[in-house]
């Protein structure tokens, strides 16, 4: 009934509205959710301190543009880099000396980690909101017909492709990602076969951090309010993305970050009087998804070796 | 040597309970002479509305300053931070009381936090006198409970009765549903609006969780509404966010709000998207309205390089000024003797008018419109509880 309803209110406009708001929300999920998968690929671990590195890329983006005055563009590649760096220095305190210890003591420490930049940032930045910086032609606004878009929601989709496309480049035809991928099927044998392995993980932790702070610097763009605990629910949402399209699986991270991207807002468009309940449709497919199939869309079974 | 060290170890911890419970019966002395008297300041001061609290600390700390001493006693502020956190809220409140041994508490910022500690209050019998919190349930129910601002209906429905004069007939609400003041404020906004202009003339309610970034998919169901005023009380920065994906979604009409909104932040968050809203505050610095009022906005600016005082900081400076009348009037330490003296609080000048506080322990006073104006708050208008009822 409400369902009819809505769908008999609903406009052309007022539904390609709802579609652009969908897929650029879907398209930063998927970015962040990239993050999670490659990490669980070849670790076997969540890192959960990954959205809290989203929140610091956007600070430090923040910072580069309103304190130091750098040049977007510039401090946008410093951003990028300083997360890689980030995400790196995490893996070599906070996991590296867990290498040999059980899953569930790195899982802790991920959780550490996690509260450790929050606080941090609590401390230095305080809690007070800050407001990204508006950066010209992107923080624009475009109109199509009846549909107002921000300018940036035309590249969030490009971009995320674009990474996506180079991402798996670097997995499937270079040296480094047959070093990942060997690594993420056994890492002990690879260890054998004479991959340095530290060196294959930090790898792939500054690529996921690197890709996080794209995410992070279009997420900030887009809801240019950020705080310290900003990675939050982003990050237990894009965690949720990547389980549903199959944990370790990177095409199936960015499916799981629209899936859920597209789901949030149309569920809200479908039936207005749920628009509450927002957050809790990704928590709900992680249960149907956990229930039904547990590898998620693309995720392969994968019998547990003894 | 196992012996020696269990022995010196032995003796190190009787030395030190020895030296603890002397330092313990110093202090109580010194509260029994009554050389101080402890004020509870309940705030928060990290998290999500660590800004408001911020504020609402300078005002009670400029009030400590200006007026230090009551009954020839010096009053000492406990200050606890409840981290925008109802569970750590609940803590700090027993642990003031309990370890910190206060007499009065004031804050909190936030309805949700001051009602997490509206029962350890009230058990303890310690008065609290709430700062900014707006929900009639703060004091509902708990006499132990008072506060400086004014309470939910009387915003919520100043601003259906202020948009129904600007000419606005078709009204939409959006509001935080995990926040007890915003739902708080849209309810009796939707009864006020409803009851001026008719059944069914809020033709949207949409809701949206504490710390949502995009808000789009509820904001494209409203524009298709077509309201010509939007009421969305909430939280400054989700509020700031609302408006300004609201204003890039190509909505025009007005949005109205509560007292949350005004804090620098609002304005930084939403830049030139929030220019033309408009809030009810209890506080206006263009005007003062007593003599404490110009008192207060002068060392106000003194003291913090030359910033302008907001309504927040107003109220907090308020709440404090209860209290010190309070203790003054029950020239005691007794908590229930404070408590009884507070409720008979009548015609108190405060920076926000005579303050009387009603039997529910909430304050009478007026209303004022503000909005925001190239990047600063501005006044509108006017609303009292008179203008009201003659309507």
């Amino acid at each position: 009934m409400e369902l009819f309803q809505a769908l008999t209110h609903m406009t052309a406009a007022g539904f390609a509205q709802h579609l652009v708001n969908g897929i650029s929300l879907g398209s930063l999920y998927a970015l962040i959710a990239i993050g999670y998968t490659m990490v669980y690929g070849i670790l076997l671990m969540i890192n959960f301190a990954h959205g809290d590195i989203v929140m610091m890329a956007c600070y430090f983006a923040f910072f580069g543009i309103t304190a130091f005055h750098i040049p977007w563009y510039l401090t946008f590649i410093g951003t990028i880099a300083a997360t890689a760096l980030l995400g790196v220095v995490i893996e070599r305190t906070a996991y590296r000396p867990l290498r040999d210890a059980p899953k569930n003591s790195v899982l802790i420490s991920a959780i550490g980690a996690s509260f450790l930049l929050e606080n941090l940032a609590n401390y230095i930045f305080s809690g007070r909101p800050m407001h990204f910086p508006d950066i010209p032609f992107l923080s624009s606004m475009v109109r199509i017909g009846g549909v107002q878009i921000q300018a940036i929601c035309f590249f969030i989709p490009v971009v995320t492709v674009l990474c996506l496309a180079i991402l798996l480049h670097i997995v499937n035809h270079t040296k480094t990602g047959m070093a990942m991928r060997a690594v993420s099927k056994d890492y002990e044998i690879a260890r054998v076969m004479g991959i340095n392995i530290d060196n294959v993980i930090s790898i792939t932790f500054a690529i996921g951090s690197a890709l996080a702070a794209v995410g992070a610097i279009m997420w900030g763009i887009r809801y240019p309010g950020i705080t310290p605990y900003l990675g939050v629910m982003p990050g237990l949402k894009c965690f949720i993305a990547a389980v549903i399209g199959g944990i370790g699986n990177i095409k199936g991270a960015v499916l799981g970050g629209f899936i859920l991207g597209l789901g949030e807002i149309l569920i809200v468009a479908f039936f207005p009087t749920l628009s509450g309940y927002r957050d809790a449709f990704a928590f709900i497919m992680l249960i149907l998804i956990l229930f039904y199939k547990p590898t998620g869309i693309l995720g392969e079974t994968t019998t547990e070796k003894v | 040597m196992k012996k020696f060290v269990s022995a010196m170890l032995a003796m190190t911890v009787s030395a030190a309970l020895i030296a603890g419970c002397g330092g313990g019966d110093k202090k109580a002395d010194k509260g029994a002479s009554g050389n101080v008297v402890k004020v509870g300041v309940f705030l928060p001061l990290t998290g999500d509305n660590a800004a408001g609290g911020e504020l609402e600390l300078r005002g009670i700390k400029l009030a400590n300053k200006l007026h230090p001493e009551v009954n020839g006693k010096k009053i000492e502020l406990v200050v606890a931070d409840n981290k925008s956190d109802k569970a750590e809220a609940a803590n700090v409140a027993a642990r003031l009381i309990e370890k910190d041994k206060v007499k009065v508490i004031l804050g909190s910022y936030g309805s949700s936090l001051s009602m997490a500690a509206g029962n350890i209050v009230k058990d303890s019998k310690v008065p609290a006198i709430g700062t900014s919190c707006t929900n009639p349930q703060v004091t509902k129910g708990n006499d132990y409970y008072f506060r400086a601002c004014f309470i939910d209906p009387f915003q919520g429905t100043v601003m259906a009765n202020y948009a129904y004069k600007k000419g606005a007939r078709k009204a939409a609400i959006v509001q935080e549903v995990s926040n007890d003041y915003s739902v708080g404020l849209a309810k009796f906004f939707k009864e006020a609006f409803e009851k001026l202009a008719g059944a069914g003339s809020v033709v949207e309610v949409a809701n949206y969780q504490t710390g949502d970034k995009d808000f789009t998919a509820q904001l494209t169901n409203l524009k298709a509404k077509n309201p010509d005023a939007i009421f969305a009380p909430g939280n400054f920065t989700e509020s700031a966010l609302l408006i300004k994906q609201a204003r890039q979604l190509g909505i025009k009409a007005p949005f109205l709000g509560g007292d949350t909104w005004e804090t620098q932040e609002f304005i930084n968050v939403g830049g030139k998207e929030v220019e033309g809203i408009c809030f009810s505050s209890a506080f206006d610095r263009e005007k003062a309205a007593t003599p404490e009022a110009k008192k207060f906005m002068e060392a106000y600016t003194k003291e913090y390089g030359g910033q302008q005082p907001g309504g927040l900081s107003a109220m907090a400076y308020d709440a404090y000024l209860i209290a010190l009348n309070a203790l003054k009037q029950a020239g005691t330490d007794d908590s229930i003797k404070i408590r009884d003296a507070i409720a008979k609080t009548k015609d108190l000048e405060t920076t926000t008018g005579m303050t009387t506080l009603n039997a529910d322990g909430d304050p009478i006073k007026s209303a004022v419109i503000k909005t925001v104006k190239n990047g600063k708050f501005t006044y509108l208008d006017m609303v009292s509880p008179e203008d009201l009822k003659a309507k």
